[in-house]
């Protein structure tokens, strides 16, 4: 069943042509977990804001619908976003240090939602964020509870805002990047302890990341974003062994692969191009191996498979056929 | 905030206090010649200057000169006016309490005035509202209180005859008798502080809103006042705090010229006639209680930043 559905997406910086994301539709369903993936500045983050309506002010959503419950978030009243956000969808980000008050009790920031949204006391609010504590993993919660967060380490605070994310028992957790902050030991309990409640209470998940590992590890579908645009849909499996858009080849092709010593690291040449200096045709031309004459005009969207969607169109004609990493 | 920390910035206030007090009781010893003739003025007899030397004890070694002065000074002995045969610390009691009122009453409206405008100005950043603060904000911090409080004066007490004109009233003499004279002093003293405070709120509000914090908070689904009260204001609080301590001994020299300007005689008075008359006993007096009164505001602003801000507590 599908939980949230992102349809026709178009965010814009008024003032500015072309959109910094421009028509991008997928699906998260419930209990399973999406990736949206690319390199910085490709308009990731800015989709999984808009979603909850949290973008900064200067940033218009000018077209689209969010559906979310029977619910098109974009145009619903703020009171009814206001029982939504924190409610059953739960909010994740990137950075805990500066995501987390830093004049506000870890236990008084987890109990909020569910004062907000149950009107529990703050009594009651902090019992349960004392359990929720425990249940993300924190030794000693009773005492933590009264802890301000820069007393915690970066995997603390993380454990901390995954708490306060769940205290409302959401449907949907999105997570902007909720790993990169984070030293490499830690990302990989981060991940464990999102794997373990998404499992366990059933949860969807929206992962933000430009992490292809984390992606193989934790997600069933995934969205390749390049320049504000979907480059492609598909499932995890899929795009590890049959990728279907060049840029999500060149990422695959880009993982440093443990086991091969000494090969060399395969890059991507230059850089994701900034709004307003897309090209006019495919957007990630400029820097394909495999661009053509005819991939400078505008490629719409095509349908490779089930579920399986391209914005390349030598790839749909057939005319393109890309190496998959396979997994791991 | 720690035991231990509290610990420490007392002992830091003692040391400041130790080291005016030195500077204080050197001010004397910093007049050029003899300072029992400077004292004394042109026109002493001899006996006169003899009189003063012995009485500031300026016979003795300056070190013993000190150990007496400051083990009175302990004792709250701040020695006797060179003119009257009033003890300084009498003198200074009789007049400090319409400026310490005045002063108090100017820092309660400046916070009261400017920390809640300055809120409505950054929460509001942009819009009309806004523009209204920050105009006001700039205007306050451009007049000097003194013409301030001649404006002040023509308005109420000449044009219109609601309120006194000069004078101060003990609070002995009624509520509103009291207020009435106080009302026009600490507006005038007050306002440009409220100016200042405004405007650093604003800033501090905006900055705050700003923050990936309260993106957080929204995400949990807070808004409107709660959001304000639990997220915003007490960040915000921090640096406005800071300021308010800087403002606090700004605010006690700013007395003087108010004082008279509303024809009061308070602190500010006793310590200008104290110099013109080389008063030396009262001014020491007088340097003094400033040290003390800033030292403490300044603990007591180091106290308010410890509970407002728990990164400071465990520090």
């Amino acid at each position: 069943m599908t939980l949230l559905s992102v349809e026709g997406l178009t965010i814009d910086l008024p003032g500015r042509q072309p959109g910094l994301v421009e028509d991008v539709s997928f699906q998260v369903s419930e209990g399973r977990s999406t990736a949206l993936i690319g390199e910085s500045g490709c308009g990731k983050t800015l989709t999984s804001m808009s979603i909850l309506g949290l973008l900064p002010a200067a940033v218009r959503v000018t077209a689209g619908s969010v559906w979310f419950d029977g619910v098109d978030l974009l145009t619903c009243t703020p009171r009814q976003l206001r029982r939504i956000r924190g409610g059953p969808v739960g909010m994740v980000f990137q950075e805990p240090m500066s995501s987390l008050n830093p004049t506000m009790t870890v236990g008084d920031q987890i109990a909020e939602a569910r004062r907000l949204h149950l009107g529990e006391r703050r009594g009651a609010a902090l019992a349960r964020a004392r359990e929720l504590l425990e249940r993300v993993g924190i030794p000693n919660a009773a005492r933590r509870i009264g802890a301000y967060p820069h007393e915690m380490s970066g995997g603390m605070q993380q454990r901390v805002m995954i708490a306060a994310a769940i205290a409302c028992e959401p449907k949907l957790v999105i997570a902007d990047e909720p790993t990169t902050a984070l030293d490499v030991t830690i990302q990989a309990e981060i991940l464990a302890l999102l794997r373990d409640l998404q499992r366990d209470l059933d949860l969807a998940v929206l992962l933000v990341t430009h992490d292809l590992g984390v992606v193989a590890d934790f997600c069933d579908e995934v969205v390749v974003m390049y320049a504000g645009h979907i480059a492609e849909r598909t499932t995890v499996d899929r795009l590890f062994y049959d990728p279907g858009h060049p840029y999500s080849s060149a990422l695959l092709a880009a993982v440093p692969q443990s086991g091969q010593a000494r090969s060399r690291l395969t890059v991507i040449p230059g850089r994701v191009p900034s709004a307003g200096g897309f090209p006019a045709g495919c957007r990630f031309e400029p820097r394909c191996a495999h661009a053509v004459e005819h991939c400078r005009e505008p490629q719409p969207d095509a349908l490779l498979g089930e579920g399986h969607r391209t914005r390349c169109g030598r790839v749909a004609s057939g005319d393109l056929t890309l190496k998959g990493a396979g997994r791991g | 905030m720690s035991t231990r920390m509290i610990i420490r910035r007392l002992g830091g206030g003692l040391l400041v206090l130790w080291l005016v007090s030195i500077l204080t009781f050197l001010l004397v010893h910093l007049i050029p010649g003899d300072p029992a003739e400077v004292i004394a003025g042109e026109n002493a007899t001899t006996a006169d200057v003899e009189r003063i030397r012995t009485q500031l004890g300026l016979d003795r070694p300056v070190l013993a000169q000190y150990v007496t002065w400051l083990s009175g000074v302990l004792r709250g002995d701040l020695g006797k006016s060179l003119f009257t045969d009033k003890s300084v610390l009498t003198s200074i009691a009789e007049v400090a309490p319409p400026t310490l009122v005045i002063t108090v009453m100017a820092i309660v409206l400046a916070v009261l005035v400017g920390v809640s405008a300055g809120i409505v100005a950054g929460l509001t950043q942009g819009g009309r509202l806004d523009r209204l603060v920050s105009t006001l904000a700039t205007l306050g911090i451009a007049m000097p209180s003194f013409w301030l409080g001649l404006v002040l004066v023509s308005v109420f007490s000449l044009t219109n005859t609601w309120l006194p004109a000069t004078g101060y009233a003990d609070l002995g003499e009624g509520f509103g008798t009291w207020l009435s004279h106080v009302i026009l002093p600490s507006t005038a003293l007050g306002l440009a502080t409220a100016a200042e405070l405004a405007r650093h709120t604003r800033g501090c509000v905006a900055d705050v809103l700003t923050r990936p914090y309260v993106r957080t908070a929204r995400a949990r689904g807070a808004s409107g006042g709660w959001l304000v009260r639990r997220h915003i204001l007490r960040n915000a609080a921090i640096p406005v705090v800071t300021v308010l301590g800087l403002q606090a001994g700004r605010l006690l020299g700013g007395a003087i010229v108010i004082e008279a300007v509303f024809g009061i005689s308070g602190l500010g008075t006793l310590a200008v006639n104290a110099v013109l008359q080389r008063n030396y006993p009262v001014i020491q007096g007088y340097v003094l209680l400033c040290a003390v009164v800033v030292v403490l505001m300044n603990l007591i602003v180091d106290l308010a930043y410890g509970w407002i801000n728990p990164k400071v507590r465990t520090a």
